[in-house]
């Protein structure tokens, strides 16, 4: 379902770059696409598997902090490379409240695209982006495969961004 | 920061309003974000006590809450009702925290309200705590600022302020580093 053109980028598109879009799978039935998010703050979280141990405890600790994202009107977007049944079945599991995109076929095309991806594990890399409501990238994080990064720098990025860049200047937040 | 980047450290530094067991003049203070209910968080429980027998007046040990409610049914009330007891005084408070870690699987609200009314505690005080209040904005604030603080999952520990990221299932390995954090020969 990617609709971007494959582009095999080796490290992490840089802060100020307008996000590629892209339409993926969230559910067997349904899609998502990233431009439909326009308009609040996008936090895009590339990980390499679903039921992987760090993996689990990083989704799991952004679904505890949803409301403290939802505070700077961010949404929340996990990205790994397994199919829709296999984060079905996870997030299920694990009680998630976010979406899980499926960067399945062709594989990893949105994760290369990002320069989220190991070319050698075939998986996506652990990292995160931080978008603002226009959809232009304003933090980005790559972790060590084995380090759960927290949820402190994504946090600290949304709360660098000005009112306009969250979506929320006509609502009175403070910059 | 985030893990990446480096050490992350304690955010507020340990203060007054902490719960804290040992001295002030401790030479090294040991901080834990913990579930209740999390199982790794039992299994810290028995390896801090050994952290605190063996390094006796020389470790102060502070307890911070980070129940993760969405994997753990029943860890936001078990801290609120930690919290509500601990108004009662520090004595209660760790009675109750020791309580809860030594019958983990029995932290339904009917349990929680037995083992506070056992610390003097009326059932209808934790009750109305579940409801709101300054017990439930405690358990709130540690999170928040456990999150500040770079916790990744529970339990997460901190040594004089900076995130243990070592095993701390190897219990030698972090007795070492209390000790060397401490100043005291091995």
């Amino acid at each position: 379902m990617a609709t971007t053109k494959s582009v095999e980028r080796r490290e992490l598109l840089p802060v100020g770059t307008a996000a590629p879009d892209f339409t993926l799978h969230s559910t067997p039935d349904t899609v998502a696409s990233l431009s439909s998010f326009r308009g609040k703050p996008v936090v895009l979280v590339f990980y390499p598997a679903d039921w992987s141990p760090v993996c689990g405890d990083q989704v799991a600790l952004y679904n505890e902090v949803l409301s403290e994202f939802g505070e700077y009107n961010a949404q929340v977007l996990g990205i790994s490379v397994d199919g829709v049944w296999c984060h079905q079945a996870f997030k299920k599991d694990r009680n998630l409240h976010f979406p899980l995109l499926a960067d399945f076929e062709p594989k990893g095309e949105i994760s290369k695209t990002y320069g989220a991806y190991h070319y050698d594990g075939g998986e996506s890399s652990r990292a995160l982006f931080v978008l603002d409501a226009d959809g232009v990238i304003r933090w980005t994080h790559l972790s060590p495969d084995g380090v759960n990064p927290g949820a402190d720098g994504i946090l600290s990025a949304l709360e660098a961004l000005t009112p306009a860049q969250r979506g929320t200047a006509t609502a009175g937040r403070e910059s | 920061m985030s893990a990446g980047d480096g050490a992350a450290t304690l955010k507020p530094a340990v203060s007054e309003s902490d719960h804290a067991e040992g001295s002030t003049n401790a030479s090294v203070t040991l901080v834990e974000y913990g579930d209740y209910e999390c199982p790794y968080c039992g299994s810290a429980y028995p390896i801090v006590k050994k952290m605190q027998s063996a390094m006796g007046s020389d470790v102060r040990f502070v307890f911070r809450n980070f129940p993760l409610k969405e994997a753990h049914p029943h860890a936001l009330h078990a801290a609120i009702a930690a919290e509500t007891v601990g108004l009662h005084g520090e004595d209660a408070f760790w009675k109750m925290h020791d309580a809860l870690y030594e019958h983990q699987r029995a932290l339904d609200d009917s349990h929680l309200s037995r083992y506070a009314d056992a610390l003097g505690v009326a059932p209808e005080e934790i009750a109305a705590a579940f409801e709101g209040g300054k017990a439930m904005d405690r358990v709130r604030s540690d999170f928040r600022s456990g999150i500040k603080s770079g916790v990744n999952g529970t339990p997460t520990f901190y040594i004089n302020g900076v995130r243990y990221d070592e095993d701390w299932t190897d219990v030698a390995g972090f007795l070492a580093a209390l000790r060397s954090a401490a100043g005291v020969a091995a």
